[in-house]
């Protein structure tokens, strides 16, 4: 990177340079910084004025949102990137899914006892709007997704794995490769799976069968159930619905863990 | 006559009293009905007459069937034959209807032959009378404010209107709302379809620029370059040069940094000197209230802590979990004390650990695993837990 340099030598150089690049038509960046800072005085203006007619179009239509995120992505703008961006600042899109994020993450910390840091995004979802409260405004599904995308980047391996037409959301950096995501697939319809049932429907060995649910045991993802009638069951407690579970402590979990 | 209707003279929840005139009595056609002088109620609705002496004798007509009216003047008239001295008359409104509808209810009179009435006030105060007559018959009030007891209309089309402040007109209001809420909605989406186009010119702007500088078109200063990092930053563009997290590095996010500097120190003592970037992502937010911060703000933020010379550090751990420590807590002080505590113990778990120390399982874990990456501790692997052993090899 080179200084500009001072005196009449290197203001003569900079200006043939100018020159030469006006000749071929084009125009130099430092101008079109310029150019980009009227027009982003400009857009601000449109934005605020959209603001002023349909912010609470945005922070009360869930489907607007949707295709207002959509329509972002489509031209290459996250209007979720900071804090400090306009689409932030002006819509209040920034804070409405900052907060969110805020509050899945505690959600998952409160559970991570219990199912080791996998949930299933209905759960999340319910968890989630009972710590609204009733007069808070409504989220989705997709505004979950969006802001469990923006998590990922402060590491801590905030994941989502596709099981069963829905998805588990991994709040732990737990290493789950291919195998654990396609056995957790397989337990979701019984919310357990055992060792037959893997051989079977996926044609493994033995030994690549327990290895994956060894390594679910030891991350506290599943449970193992060695008094189940037949063959031992590997339970999975995030997948755990409503009716068969009840709410664990720490201390409990604790005692569980063999 | 026989336009009447028996009436219990209350108004109804949308009529209003006009004006009312007391000796009147009424005249089916030329011919004295056979009813007593009276009052005359004029309503927005109704034309209703009800008995002095005789309060439950009271009829009344809508006003919807009176064709049209008039005056007639007191002054001398028709003089009955028998009487000798009535000489003058007093003042009459006539008043023409249209034939009684099918639905009509009861009345005083079953038919007449006449098809107009009069009423002949006794005590004056038929101008006054025929001035709000007149007022009431233009403005049709009883149009706009329909009641809710079914009256008996000149036309069967009105009929259905009576209900309508019920359940039709709750369903219209709802209907009126959602084409409204509808309106607004493609309003809006519209207005967000022309803001994006803007949008997009400014991306491309943007990437104009960006491959300028990579081809070293122009001669950009660095403070140009911070520059444009804002632009991007405030429009949620990606750095296009440099792939990275845009907006590392503008002015926005050295403040956060020191602000972080100066907000964490006494957490981070609290909890042992270190803490996961989402609690700190919860703790920062959560104390702001308003105007958060983004994930990547916080991201790029402690990325300056080094180059602003803060006593804070973000570290990444080989697992990928990211944490902000505070510079003081060297490495070497957390892995020496990590061997003496396991030592002491014979043995540890991650979560024996944090509750030694009061951390968060995770960073325990990242604790001892550190330490055994150095060589000093060395871990059982089983299904009953990762349980780490000062390494005596």
């Amino acid at each position: 990177m080179h200084r500009r340099g001072v005196g009449a030598g290197a203001i003569a150089k900079k200006k043939l340079a100018e020159a030469k690049y006006k000749e071929r038509g084009t125009v130099l960046a430092e101008d079109q910084i310029v150019q980009m800072s009227k027009q982003l005085e400009t857009f601000k203006s449109h934005l605020e004025e959209f603001a002023s007619k349909h912010k609470q179009e945005i922070r009360k239509n869930s489907q607007f949102r949707v295709q207002f995120q959509e329509m972002c992505a489509t031209i290459g703008v996250d209007p979720l990137a900071s804090g400090k961006g306009f689409w932030s600042e002006m819509l209040g899109v920034g804070d409405f899914y900052y907060e969110l994020g805020v509050q899945i993450i505690e959600v998952c910390l409160a559970l991570k006892h219990r199912n080791g840091g996998l949930i299933t995004l209905d759960e999340l979802h319910q968890r989630v709007l009972k710590g609204r409260g009733k007069y808070a405004q409504d989220v989705s599904q997709d505004d979950l997704v969006r802001a469990i995308k923006k998590l990922k980047a402060m590491g801590n391996g905030f994941g989502m794995i596709p099981v069963g037409g829905s998805y588990l959301v991994q709040s732990v950096p737990a290493e789950l490769n291919m195998d654990h995501t396609v056995v957790l697939q397989l337990a979701e319809k019984k919310g357990y799976v055992t060792v037959s049932e893997i051989k079977e429907s996926l044609k493994w060995e033995k030994e690549r069968a327990c290895h994956v649910l060894d390594h679910l045991l030891k991350e506290g993802l599943a449970w193992l159930d060695s008094q189940a009638a037949g063959e031992p069951q590997y339970w999975l407690p995030a997948l755990f619905s409503e009716l068969t579970s009840r709410d664990v402590t720490p201390e409990e979990a604790n005692q569980m863990t063999p | 006559m026989d336009r009447f209707s028996w009436s219990n003279g209350l108004l109804e929840i949308n009529e209003t009293l006009v004006i009312q005139q007391r000796g009147v009595k009424l005249y089916d056609g030329d011919d004295k009905a056979k009813l007593d002088v009276g009052v005359a109620l004029l309503s927005t609705h109704r034309l209703i007459w009800r008995d002095l002496k005789n309060h439950e004798c009271c009829i009344a007509i809508p006003l919807s069937q009176i064709i049209f009216f008039e005056e007639q003047a007191a002054g001398i008239g028709k003089r009955s034959v028998s009487a000798s001295t009535s000489l003058t008359l007093d003042a009459k409104i006539v008043i023409h209807l249209h034939p009684a509808p099918a639905n009509k209810e009861p009345g005083p009179y079953q038919q007449s032959k006449f098809s107009y009435i009069k009423l002949s006030f006794k005590e004056h105060g038929q101008i006054e009378f025929f001035r709000r007559l007149t007022e009431e018959m233009t403005q049709k009030r009883w149009e706009n404010t329909p009641v809710s007891q079914p009256i008996p209309t000149a036309t069967g089309a009105q009929a259905g209107r009576t209900r309508a402040v019920g359940i039709v007109g709750i369903e219209r209001k709802i209907e009126e709302r959602r084409k409204e809420t509808d309106k607004n909605i493609s309003e809006a989406f519209e207005d967000l379809s022309k803001l994006m186009v803007k949008a997009k010119e400014m991306v491309e702007l943007s990437r104009s620029i960006a491959n300028k500088i990579k081809d070293k078109q122009g001669d950009i200063t660095e403070d140009e370059t911070i520059r444009f990092k804002s632009y991007l930053l405030s429009m949620g563009i990606a750095n296009p040069v440099t792939r990275e997290t845009h907006g590392s590095g503008t002015h926005y996010h050295m403040q956060l940094a020191k602000q972080l500097g100066d907000m964490l120190q006494a957490p981070l003592e609290e909890r042992g000197g270190m803490m996961a970037l989402t609690e700190v992502y919860c703790l920062v937010n959560r104390a702001r209230g308003m105007e958060l911060l983004s994930p990547e703000d916080l991201v790029n933020a402690c990325k300056m802590f080094e180059s602003l010379k803060l006593p804070l550090r973000l570290r990444v751990f080989d697992s990928g979990v990211m944490v902000v420590q505070l510079q003081s807590h060297s490495e070497e002080e957390m892995i020496a004390s990590a061997l003496d505590n396991v030592s002491e113990k014979g043995s540890l778990t991650a979560e024996e650990f944090a509750k030694l120390l009061g951390l968060s399982v995770l960073l325990s874990k990242e604790r001892l695993l550190l330490a055994e990456k150095m060589g000093h501790l060395c871990r059982d692997d089983s299904v009953e837990g990762l349980r780490f052993y000062p390494n005596l090899f």
